[in-house]
């Protein structure tokens, strides 16, 4: 029995981690965002070069030496700009979701819960955003606002917001019909009051699920507008730019745009088998 | 008898059901139709019948959980009918509920403090470490220590969630409560132990209770006034004693005879119902009950039978009765 010292969440939260530490997958999701967020975090200790100084007599110098990922055309150490791209890459990743699962929540939860003629509205207009490729809208968005990686942000989470709104009007429509809502009404509970302390709180969970799971996609992407010039501008180090300009030379310099691509690959892989992992576990029926 | 706590005259509530696409044919269920009920301070009214026969709707309609079509609802003097936003909530402010399901009553999301102190906080009658002695108060009201205000409800029993919601339900000291078949859910040593806490509180702190249950042995058990409902009617109010030993409706003297007894060797006549509950949607002509009545006459078909006041609050709405 976990102490009853700690704080009543505290004490849920310690009990998810348990669990998740006996998922195998969760452990191996967990493990790659943990390697991610470790190398982005102290990217400025670990890596050995400056990651947008220019070094031209060490021009596309293949993995092996002082350079374990080689360097790029202008002789930028590939590894170092690949460890400081975690960071860029991860920062889209976390701001779009926030900001798109914020907003999202917000739409579903007030549209779900006051249900009638506002939610008809509110979801049709989620599903033409939906009903486009969200890639596609996302490109347009990003080229219609100009290229800079804050629009390719903004662009991004917009057509990441229906999917939570849609999710959390879903869970909201059966929430409000719980008789802990009526309870609430009863005793003089105002709609907001409902909203946040009731539909929202049990909306969590999905959102969470649901958070880590499209926090891939974001990261792709992001680095699929950047990889076309919509994202960020050179010289910063970002993944998606990295690949577009290293593939000018994928025939001969094979490692350019290749670890770059690694590293996309494995961020995105292990937020969705983290996902997946945390979807089984935080279902209550499977919890207890 | 002092003037009425509660007062419900010719209550009436209908759910329209999904008609034709074209907004043609859009037929009516009608749930409660015309219910008059009365209820004094610290009095306990059961409300029994069958499930369908629009028992909850009324709790519910009286709690405003519910909008009525037509009728009032006198509470403590002020008409709740037509009220809206702030003067509901605050005319509200002294009724409460508990519900069957403990499970689902329940917001697993929230700690059993921040539970049992919501009725509080929400009306800003109290704030932060009051919100958690006044919980604390409570829980130990209904049995349990203090030691319960930072669990969640997933961590109780079904009869120790039914206390939470007890609690809940008479922190912010209300007047009166809907007791939507509070034990139904329960196993049956639970029941009792819920019921007599229930009891126990009442003579404490002079609630006024309306027991919503179909179980007429619980409903004896606590009540002292019955109102037997029909098809969304009431056809019997009488006191608990007289309803036991002179039941006028037919529909409540089969409704006695279907309650099992514990002696197997015991064997009584049972009148029993034939024939299924009518749809509340056409409702049969005259007498809602003629259709299964073991004592229709000619009259019941064409003609709504009056209500016929047998003894002091013993009233029944049968053409039996009907003297002419």
């Amino acid at each position: 029995m976990p102490p009853r010292t700690l704080h009543p969440a505290l004490r849920e939260l310690a009990l998810t981690v348990r669990i998740l530490s006996r998922n195998p997958s969760a452990v191996m999701g967990g493990t790659i965002i943990a390697a991610m967020v470790f190398l982005a975090l102290f990217a400025p200790l670990l890596a050995p070069y400056d990651p947008v100084r220019l070094s031209l007599p060490d021009r596309l110098l293949p993995p092996g030496g002082g350079h374990f990922f080689g360097t790029d055309e202008l002789g930028r150490d590939i590894f170092t700009r690949v460890l400081y791209g975690a960071r860029i890459s991860l920062s889209i990743g976390l701001l779009v979701i926030s900001v798109a699962g914020g907003i999202g929540a917000l739409i579903g939860a007030t549209s779900g819960y006051f249900g009638g003629k506002i939610d008809s509205v509110v979801m049709r207009v989620m599903d033409v955003i939906l009903s486009f490729p969200s890639l596609v809208l996302a490109l347009a968005l990003a080229a219609a606002l100009g290229p800079s990686l804050v629009n390719a942000i903004f662009a991004t989470a917009f057509v990441m917001i229906p999917k939570f709104a849609r999710m959390v009007r879903g869970e909201a429509l059966a929430v409000r019909e719980m008789p802990f809502v009526a309870a609430s009404r009863v005793a003089g509970a105002g709609h907001g009051f409902i909203i946040r302390r009731h539909i929202l709180p049990n909306c969590l969970n999905s959102a969470i699920v649901l958070a880590t799971l499209t926090l891939g996609d974001a990261i792709l992407i992001a680095a699929s507008l950047s990889f076309i010039g919509l994202g960020a501008q050179p010289p910063t180090p970002e993944w998606g730019a990295m690949i577009a300009s290293g593939r000018k030379f994928l025939m001969d310099q094979w490692w350019y745009a290749t670890f770059p691509g690694l590293f996309i690959l494995a961020t995105v892989i292990g937020f969705n088998i983290f996902g997946d992992a945390l979807r089984d576990v935080l279902d209550p029926r499977i919890r207890r | 008898m002092s003037e009425p706590l509660l007062l419900v005259a010719n209550l009436c509530k209908a759910f329209p059901l999904g008609g034709g696409f074209f907004g043609g044919g859009k037929r009516l269920l009608k749930a409660v139709d015309g219910v008059d009920l009365s209820l004094s301070r610290g009095e306990t009214l059961g409300l029994v019948g069958e499930s369908g026969s629009g028992k909850s709707t009324v709790g519910n309609c009286i709690l405003r959980l519910l909008d009525p079509d037509s009728g009032s609802i006198a509470f403590d003097g002020v008409e709740l009918a037509e009220l809206t936003g702030q003067a509901l909530i605050k005319a509200r402010a002294r009724m409460q509920v508990v519900f069957q399901d403990p499970q689902s009553s329940l917001d697993p999301r929230m700690t059993v403090g921040g539970i049992v102190s919501l009725p509080l906080r929400v009306q800003g009658r109290a704030r932060g470490r009051e919100l958690r002695e006044r919980a604390a108060a409570a829980l130990s009201e209904v049995g349990l220590g203090p030691e319960c205000l930072d669990r969640y409800p997933h961590e109780f029993s079904g009869g120790q969630r039914q206390r939470i919601g007890l609690a809940r339900a008479l922190v912010a000291d209300p007047a009166f409560v809907v007791m939507d078949e509070p034990t139904s859910a329960l196993d049956v040593s639970v029941q009792a132990q819920i019921l007599n806490l229930m009891a126990g509180l009442q003579q404490r702190r002079g609630h006024a209770y309306l027991f919503i249950s179909h179980d007429l042995t619980v409903v004896r058990h606590v009540s002292r006034r019955i109102a037997v409902m029909y098809l969304g009617a009431i056809i019997e109010t009488a006191p608990t004693d007289a309803l036991f030993t002179h039941p006028a409706h037919p529909y409540t003297r089969a409704l006695l005879a279907s309650v099992p007894l514990p002696d197997p060797r015991k064997r009584r006549n049972l009148a029993r119902l034939t024939g299924d509950v009518p749809s509340p949607v056409d409702l049969p002509p005259g007498c809602r009950f003629h259709p299964r009545c073991p004592e229709a006459m000619a009259v019941c078909a064409c003609e709504a039978p009056p209500k016929v006041s047998l003894a002091a609050g013993h009233d029944v709405v049968c053409h039996l009765h009907s003297s002419g």
